[in-house]
């Protein structure tokens, strides 16, 4: 488990990060959203140890990071950047090196991961001849090479086409699955709806939420429900202890102070004829940022 | 997650394929792939290969214009034979007459004609074309013996030329190579590559590694042309100056090694202030000077004792001074060895102070970083 624990970064006068403390649970996935200069890159610098905090702790279950701990660490800064001369395997087999892979097993893994990445065929190019898109597969794979324990990856989707977007998210869930705390940061909040176990979310400088979204939707989420009939539901008006807050012929979307005249309601659409639906609105991680941002 | 499972998982995953690094393993990858990549750069094999050839050409050269010294050719007529013969200076061509003599001297194929004249003192005459065969007649004429009181040591000719060749051997290999260190580390810092490195490696290991692997370069350049130029003094058999070059050129070789990595360490941090490759030149400047310098007043004082002693104790032209004083034969035997612990001393500082700018302006990408800045973190 990643543990930050107060951890304070100061640029001249300004407060960059102020006390932030959230977990990076061992095998869940660890969504970090927050708006431009939040503080997201900062704390993962911090966390890399490339970055010095000028406050608080970084520990891996429980223990605080040491130098050889970051080298099992994969990290995927929000600078992308390798050598534009180095060959794409050549520099993949360099990095896994330079982690303390033996020059044969960094080879195999290299090899194995630029073929999964979509790259197996451009292993002998160098960087700067390839398309941007093959660009960030290659920093995914020079994130990944040496088998890391812990991701902490900045933005990895950023500028990934769909088919990426789609191979990124099999390798991080299979090193989740693994067993491996993953945190990352995007600003395409449906991807990390999609992905995340768990929540980070970062205003200010200031951890405003962090949970598991599940926990976040019941703290955060709407009380909404949101009901299709095949007739028109312009009734729900009318209906007591309801309030709706958005209709459109057989959809309506209401609030109901009670369960009892939420009950009413639904009792009242099944009389009045064929009910195709009726769930509680889902609450997107859009609307919780909102929520809890603004 | 404890930290024993996580390292049982690391064994098991890796299967002992996987270690945790020594500083030594890292900077022996770092300057690995320095030199990898300086390999496969088309300007530096070009640059080299020239470099190669025109030390090659130098010495043929000097070789060619030393042998043309060879004895002029004079054609001799008659009784004249005895007076050139026994002469080590002039190669003697005997013809039957006078015409044929002529003829030789018009052709080109002899520089004079001695004929014998019972009126003259010498009892030869010296023919030449249009001028006075000046070296004919001062091999033919009876000089007095010269002593020298105060012989110098070395002829101040050959003074200068070592000079210049200690001069501009060191400068050309650390402009080159201090060059290429700047750009590389502005290199990683353009690319952002520096980024992912610190991740992994600490900075002094990356700058260890950089300096180390463009030494291993400029040491090796340094080496095969010093085998060049030896082989060619050799094959032209310009021995003589070999013999008294020996002891100086193993001074420069040591001066140049630690001078070296000072001035790498230097040429590194002050690269690491900027992040575009068209400011290395204005931020490298001041280290630029310090390279220029010495070589100008090697060049200009290789005959005042005082400027070379001065120049043999300061670090920055120590590596050429000292080997000139060495050459000279004006340096004791302890002098070198003093003047080396000095640029020990100032390259250990140079390493420490320069790791410390490195260190602290890699990730201060954007404008250039102020020294002040740089130095206190």
């Amino acid at each position: 488990m990643l543990e930050l624990h107060d951890v304070t970064k100061r640029y001249g006068e300004r407060l960059a990060l102020d006390h932030v403390s959230f977990t990076v649970g061992d095998g869940r996935l660890t969504g970090f959203v927050g708006g431009n200069g939040a503080g997201k890159t900062t704390t993962m610098r911090i966390v890399l140890g490339v970055l010095a905090s000028d406050g608080g702790t970084v520990t891996l279950d429980g223990e605080a990071l040491t130098s050889a701990d970051r080298r099992r660490f994969g990290y995927m800064p929000e600078e992308r950047g390798l050598y534009p001369k180095m060959r794409v395997l050549e520099q993949t087999v360099y990095l896994a090196r330079l982690h303390g892979w033996s020059a044969a097993a960094a080879h195999r893994n290299a090899l194995e991961l630029l073929e999964r990445l979509g790259l197996g065929e451009r292993t002998n190019d160098t960087i700067e001849s390839l398309s941007l898109g093959n660009q960030q597969r290659a920093q995914i794979a020079a994130a990944l090479v040496h088998r890391p324990e812990v991701l902490v990856l900045d933005e990895p989707f950023s500028g990934l086409d769909p088919m990426a977007v789609e191979t990124v998210q099999g390798v991080l869930a299979d090193a989740a699955a693994s067993g491996a705390p993953v945190l990352f940061s995007s600003h395409q909040l449906d991807i990390v709806e999609r992905l995340c176990d768990d929540l980070v979310i970062i205003a200010g400088g200031r951890i405003a939420a962090a949970g598991s979204g599940d926990a976040l939707r019941t703290e955060h989420g709407s009380e909404r429900w949101e009901l299709l009939t095949s007739g028109d539901a312009g009734w729900l008006r009318q209906q007591p202890g309801i309030r709706v807050a958005d209709f459109d012929g057989g959809w309506a979307v209401f609030e109901a102070e009670t369960d009892a005249a939420r009950q009413a309601a639904l009792a009242e659409a099944v009389a009045r004829g064929d009910v195709i639906s009726f769930t509680r609105e889902h609450t997107t991680l859009a609307q919780i940022f909102k929520e809890v941002v603004l | 997650m404890s930290l024993d499972t996580s390292t049982s998982r690391t064994v098991d995953r890796a299967g002992g394929e996987r270690r945790t690094p020594s500083f030594v393993d890292n900077v022996t990858l770092i300057a690995g792939r320095e030199i990898t990549m300086r390999m496969r750069s088309k300007a530096f094999l070009i640059s080299t290969g020239v470099l190669m050839l025109a030390v090659l050409a130098s010495v043929l050269l000097g070789g060619i214009l030393g042998s043309q010294s060879e004895l002029p050719k004079v054609a001799v007529v008659g009784g004249a034979t005895e007076v050139v013969a026994g002469n080590p200076a002039l190669e003697a061509v005997p013809v039957a007459d006078q015409d044929a003599a002529v003829q030789l001297l018009r052709d080109g194929d002899v520089e004079a004609i001695v004929a014998p004249a019972a009126s003259e003192p010498l009892g030869i005459i010296v023919f030449g074309l249009e001028s006075a065969p000046n070296s004919v007649v001062s091999a033919l004429s009876v000089s007095p013996t010269v002593e020298l009181l105060d012989p110098a040591a070395v002829d101040p000719m050959l003074a200068y030329f070592v000079a210049f060749g200690f001069g501009i051997v060191f400068l050309m290999s650390a402009l080159t190579f201090g060059t290429t260190i700047s750009q590389s580390v502005v290199e990683e810092k353009q690319t952002r590559v520096v980024e992912i490195l610190l991740s992994t490696v600490s900075a002094r290991a990356l700058l260890t590694g950089k300096v180390i692997g463009n030494s291993v370069l400029a040491f090796g350049q340094i080496l095969a042309i010093a085998v060049l130029a030896i082989l060619g003094l050799m094959l032209t058999g310009q021995r003589v100056l070999l013999g008294g070059l020996g002891s100086s050129v193993v001074w420069f070789i040591v001066f140049f090694a630690i001078g070296f990595v000072m001035l790498a360490a230097l040429f590194a941090a002050s690269a690491a202030l900027v992040s575009r490759a068209e400011d290395i030149g204005t931020v490298t400047t001041p280290v630029t000077m310090l390279v220029m310098i010495p070589y100008f007043l090697v060049i200009f004082f290789n005959d005042n004792p005082t400027v070379l002693a001065i120049m043999s104790y300061v670090p920055f032209s120590a590596p050429i001074g000292m080997p000139m004083r060495v050459f000279l034969g004006s340096a004791e035997w302890w002098e070198p060895f003093v003047s080396l612990a000095i640029l020990l001393a100032t390259a250990a500082l140079a390493v420490v102070i320069g790791e410390r700018i490195y260190r602290n302006s890699l990730l201060k990408t954007g404008a250039r970083v102020p020294w002040g800045e740089a130095l206190k973190g």
